[in-house]
């Protein structure tokens, strides 16, 4: 079956080696994790976690009973396919020169992204959205001094209150 | 009144109703030794650590309660592992506690530092690293209340020193804990459709594993046969659960299953699995595994369902529930109609006759089946079976004839060899009033020979019968099966003298070579006070069979003898097993 990618939100105990456990779980199932952020909900016991992961429908079935199986896990949700906000966050910081100033510039106005900070020979872009519209901004970028970045991972959360 | 760490712990054990712990001291433990020394709380001293965990786990085994073991951190910790592990695989409640460095220097490769918690975690059920001594008494209460609930497992608690060393007001301590989301109950109408389908069967057979045990339900199962009417095999973890001297009963299926327990399976139309999770040596060939059958699989834990094979009706509950519901639908639809399987019926007893389970008998060489056979006799069936894992394992699986739960006690899904020794020991100490047996092989008992000392130091009376064929047998046969008779490191001619080693550690040792002599050696080791090592010189390349051959499927077995015509009886999916003998 074709792998797709899933994006799976779980609410956790926020214990000490909860992510390690996590991990484990994707480990020793053969499942690779492509991007994971982490961060504690309204009450500060709980952690919320996003994946996101490659497989298929049977394999992601297995391996959220897995995560289910966890002392630690409270829920697994599985956003794939639902109505969900998707965003990546993602810093990059750009060479200046004279040449690449200008349409440095003129995309940061065009798609609304923000300078973070600057001096003469760096900036740095804050650019959030889909991870598709994150890749085309690489794409764009690269050629006009793209020197590092640094990507969240998605964060997704689902649009209705689930019944 | 101001109480320690080390005293935390002893009340906490104290209020999960724990009698016995099996441990060893060392650095980091000795505040918690001291403690059991002033309070003379029930414990005893292994000789190795490996020793400690699989006697908590033979000893949870035997009577249904949390298996409890206490060592040190580092070496004493690590040693441990394969016993956790063993424990995981077959789902047996045991709580593990580790000593730990203090917590100032976790992190710093102190002395006899080692990150067990980390170490452990893809083989526990759960572990806690307990920091404050606030978060003791509670992350203890929760451990026991994991290992036992929903699926069992090792729980393991890490202790550092100055946990168990520091000292908290006795009001202060918290014994509550968040509990955990209880299992659902098993849907009305799944259970309906499950009635439906046995009512529907013409070719049913039931297969029942060690859930079955582990949650109490032997009895549920026994009538759920009544009601039915239903053959039924077991998987090695699930012996004794039911009466293996019933007519009903097929022996156990796989890959050194009965001939008819595997052609039942492979040509049933309903399969009911009960606290099994289609383990492979069950399996073998997934696609050939119960071809043409609609399969109703119980479970209580959901990554078990679908996992390895796709059931048409799945039911996640502990088998106790899920059984007593269909007795309860099925009483009150009246009984199962008999006409309906009775031809399936004949077709097995035909299987049954056509290859029972046999061995050659022999005059001048025991036949390690014979011992078994014996040792049941002798026993009548009443003994408590721990085995040892290779070829003494299967024989003592196909042979002794289990007629009670909670009575045969083997290292299924790890197959840890000098398991059943240390686990008898367990056992024994579970069920004193009990003669409890170690079968083993002369390779498997070298694994853990020295808790002969823990055995005869407090008078633990196992009786250990080794099938001694001087061989490291099952890998031999494998060997002779699939390397061309090619015997590379499996011969363990070089071995010590097992009636002198008994005697160094002062137990009987006894030995019998010759068949004449098996009787009288098996009645006066059972016979004879405390404990007891049986050094039985057995047929040097006897295999086991029948034989599946790995990624065969179940009805393609070798059965070492010729198999009689039957051209009678009709042939239920897959070929005509192999015939070959390789004696």
């Amino acid at each position: 079956m074709k792998a797709k990618e899933n994006t799976i939100a779980l609410l956790v105990r926020n214990r000490p080696d909860v992510l390690a456990r996590i991990a484990g779980t994707f480990s020793g199932g053969g499942f690779n994790i492509e991007s994971i952020t982490a961060n504690i909900t309204k009450t500060p016991e709980t952690t919320k976690i996003i994946i996101t992961t490659k497989g298929s429908a049977s394999t992601m079935e297995k391996l959220k009973k897995q995560l289910n199986r966890l002392v630690d896990v409270l829920s697994v949700d599985d956003l794939t396919g639902r109505m969900a906000s998707r965003r990546e966050l993602v810093l990059f910081r750009m060479k200046w020169s004279d040449e690449t100033r200008p349409a440095v510039m003129a995309a940061v106005d065009l798609y609304n992204w923000k300078v973070v900070c600057m001096d003469d020979r760096y900036c740095v872009i804050e650019v959030s959205g889909r991870k598709d519209s994150i890749d085309r901004a690489i794409q764009l970028l690269d050629p006009l001094g793209l020197e590092d970045f640094s990507r969240s991972g998605m964060v997704a959360l689902e649009k209705f209150k689930p019944e | 009144m101001k109480l320690t760490g080390s005293q935390v712990l002893l009340r906490t054990l104290r209020r999960e109703n724990v009698d016995v712990i099996f441990g060893y001291p060392g650095g980091v433990v000795l505040p918690i030794y001291d403690e059991l020394y002033k309070e003379e709380f029930r414990h005893l001293l292994v000789r190795h650590e490996q020793g400690a965990i699989h006697a908590a786990d033979g000893y949870a085994r035997a009577s249904g309660k949390v298996g409890v073991c206490l060592v040190t951190s580092g070496p004493g910790a690590t040693n441990t592992v394969t016993g956790i592990a063993n424990a995981y695989m077959d789902s047996i409640p045991v709580v593990i506690f580790t000593g730990q460095v203090p917590t100032g220097l976790i992190g710093s490769d102190a002395f006899q530092e080692v990150d067990i918690t980390g170490i452990t975690r893809p083989c526990t059920k759960h572990n806690f690293l307990v920091r404050r001594i606030e978060d003791l008494a509670s992350t203890i209460h929760e451990a026991f209340h994991i290992a036992r609930s929903g699926r069992p497992g090792p729980v393991l608690v890490d202790l550092p020193r100055d946990v168990s060393q520091a000292t908290i007001e006795e009001e202060d301590i918290r014994d509550d804990f968040n509990t955990l989301n209880g299992l659902e109950k098993p849907q009305q109408e799944d259970i309906a459709k499950a009635v439906e389908m046995i009512r529907a069967a013409r070719k049913p057979v039931i297969v029942s594993g060690g859930g079955v045990l582990l949650g109490k339900a032997s009895e549920e199962l026994r009538e759920f046969v009544r009601r039915t009417g239903f053959p039924i095999t077991s998987t090695l973890m699930g012996l004794g659960a039911y009466p293996g001297s019933d007519p009903l009963w097929l022996g156990m299926p796989g890959m050194h299953g009965t001939y008819y327990a595997n052609m039942a399976i492979t040509g049933c139309d309903l399969l009911v699995a009960v606290g099994m999770r289609f383990d492979d040596r069950v399996t073998s060939k997934v696609d050939a595994f119960a071809p043409d059958a609609q399969i109703i699989h119980i479970d209580i834990d959901p990554v078990s369902i679908d996992r390895i094979v796709r059931s048409h009706l799945s039911i996640v509950s502990d088998a106790k529930t899920a059984l007593g519901l269909l007795n309860a639908a099925l009483a009150a639809g009246g009984p199962v109609p008999v006409e309906r399987t009775r031809e399936w019926m004949e077709q097995i007893d035909a299987w049954k006759k056509r290859v029972p389970l046999r061995f050659s008998e022999e005059t001048d060489r025991i036949k390690p089946q014979q011992v078994i056979r014996k040792l049941y006799e002798l026993t009548k069936g009443e003994a408590l079976i721990a085995t040892e894992v290779g070829q003494n394992q299967m024989w003592a699986a196909q042979y002794y004839t289990y007629d009670h739960p909670h009575t045969f006690i083997s290292s299924g899904g790890l197959g840890t060899m000098g398991f059943g020794f240390p686990a008898a020991v367990g056992a024994q100490v579970a069920c004193p009033d009990k003669t409890v047996v170690d079968i083993a092989g002369d390779g498997s008992i070298q694994m853990n020979i020295q808790e002969l000392a823990t055995a005869v130091q407090y008078n633990i009376p196992v009786k250990i019968v080794i099938l001694n064929n001087q061989y490291l047998g099952m890998v031999r046969q494998w060997q002779q099966m699939f390397y061309g008779r090619r015997y590379s490191h499996t011969d363990m001619s070089y071995a010590p003298d097992f009636v002198k080693i008994a005697e160094a550690y002062g137990a009987t040792g006894l030995r019998a070579s010759r068949p004449e002599e098996l009787e009288a050696v098996l009645k006066k080791g059972l016979e004879t006070p405390g404990v007891v090592v049986m050094d039985i010189r057995v047929e040097k390349e006897e295999c086991v069979y029948p034989m599946v051959r790995p990624g065969a499927s179940i009805a393609d077995m070798e059965l070492g003898v010729e198999l009689p015509a039957d051209k009678a009886a009709p042939t239920n999916g897959g070929e005509d097993p192999q015939t070959r003998s390789f004696n």
